[in-house]
């Protein structure tokens, strides 16, 4: 994860910082359970406030993103991949209702639905396996 | 008990009957690194050494670590527990850097070899060079060193980074910034670079002869201040100058430039009422703050 901030802009330190570390756990340049740097590692590489380091680390522990564990540092909560994981469920909830409602409008039963589905996701698992063989 | 370092009340000085200081009042929390700006001859290099007792004050209350700085004795006891660097940065001319380092260290009890080890590493001063041999990097890095490894809870620097190269500058800057996170030490310094105060300062405390005119965490002011553009049709009507809420306004032809602070939504419908044809609203940086606190009374 690389730091990079722009002391002279007029946003606070504290939320650029705060933004950097959410987008590289958005994007998994850090995962759930890693550490991140020690406080005094980021003020002193930066050469910023420590008070600075310290007031993101506890907000982004308050948005459940980092639990900092009292003397060995601040690690990427577990919670924050299930908050992700919940979001894409409940995307995937949205596609498949609406999928649903297009195949009711063929004037299938619920029987026949299951049925092709259930070919259809089978089919997409024999796809999956193809491509991976052939990487 | 409050937890501020240093705090001052009415601070005054003159000299020769031209006052410096117009009653200064300070305030630096425990664990803050805070920057002490203003023009030439504002009044930081008086303050500063009114705080380390070189100077006496002709009015006004010093407290250093919560107690009252009133007698020579309160004044040694607080210097004990402060690292200086002082705007001269003095050093003995006959002595190596070694000579020097082992010469101070017997005056302070608290003297911290780990740290004296820490910063010869990292600024990588040569031991056996003559002081006068010294390049000014290495003489402030050398000032620093000494003052950072008394084992001191504050340090109060002049112009730490004054006429220092930008590698040099970011060594210092991270070497202090460095001590704060691990000891846990409070900074007082001054500085020109807005720069270098945006980046290493929580707080900053902006003088303007002899008066404090901002004080406060870098963070809110940067919440609390914006900058109002407002264009109007015509000449930016006289009214600017009074709309509540703004700090400063300098207008220019049809458009204003307000520097506002507080509530800005209320500023912005009292502004929208002399039905300007466009607004918009910007953050603003310190160096805008300073500007436009400076430049104009």
């Amino acid at each position: 994860m690389e730091l990079r901030i722009n002391f002279s802009s007029g946003v606070p330190i504290y939320v650029q910082l705060m933004e950097q570390i959410k987008h590289a756990v958005e994007t998994g340049a850090v995962r759930a359970g890693e550490q991140l740097p020690a406080i005094r590692k980021v003020a002193e590489d930066l050469a910023m406030n420590p008070n600075t380091v310290v007031r993101a680390y506890r907000e982004l522990e308050r948005d459940g993103i980092l639990e900092v564990r009292h003397g060995s540092g601040a690690y990427v909560s577990a919670t924050r991949t299930t908050a992700a994981k919940t979001a894409a469920l409940e995307r995937a909830g949205g596609i498949l209702s609406e999928a649903l409602e297009e195949v009711a409008a063929l004037g299938l039963t619920e029987a026949e639905t299951r049925r092709v589905f259930e070919s259809e996701f089978a089919q997409g698992r024999e796809r999956g396996r193809a491509t991976r063989r052939r990487t | 008990m409050n937890d501020l370092v240093i705090q001052t009340r009415g601070l005054r000085k003159s000299y020769d009957g031209t006052p410096a200081l117009r009653g200064i009042d300070l305030a630096v929390p425990r664990g803050s690194i805070c920057g002490f700006v203003g023009r030439n001859g504002a009044g930081k290099t008086t303050t500063l050494k009114l705080l380390l007792s070189l100077l006496r004050p002709d009015a006004g209350d010093i407290f250093l670590f919560g107690d009252p700085v009133d007698s020579e004795a309160a004044a040694v006891a607080a210097r004990r527990r402060i690292g200086f660097v002082t705007e001269e940065k003095q050093l003995y001319p006959y002595m190596t850097v070694g000579q020097t380092i082992r010469f101070t260290r017997p005056f302070f009890p608290g003297w911290r070899r780990d740290l004296e080890a820490r910063y010869l590493d990292i600024f990588q001063l040569p031991e056996n060079k003559p002081v006068p041999k010294l390049s000014k990097g290495m003489r402030t890095q050398l000032m620093l060193l000494l003052a950072m490894a008394r084992g001191a809870e504050l340090l109060i620097l002049d112009e730490p980074t004054d006429g220092l190269d930008p590698a040099v500058t970011e060594e210092v800057l991270q070497a202090l910034a460095g001590l704060a996170a691990a000891e846990g030490t409070s900074i007082l310094f001054s500085s020109h670079q807005l720069a270098e105060v945006e980046q290493i300062a929580d707080r900053v405390c902006l003088i303007d002869r002899g008066q404090i005119v901002i004080d406060g965490a870098l963070d809110d002011l940067k919440t609390e201040y914006r900058r109002i553009l407002l264009v109007f049709s015509g000449d930016a009507p006289a009214a600017v100058a009074s709309l509540a809420g703004v700090d400063h306004v300098r207008t220019r032809g049809r458009t204003a430039s307000l520097l506002a602070h507080g509530d800005i939504d209320a500023t912005l419908n009292r502004a929208r009422e002399l039905q300007p044809e466009s607004v918009e609203v910007h953050p603003v940086t310190l160096k805008e703050l300073f500007l436009d606190h400076v430049k104009e009374a």
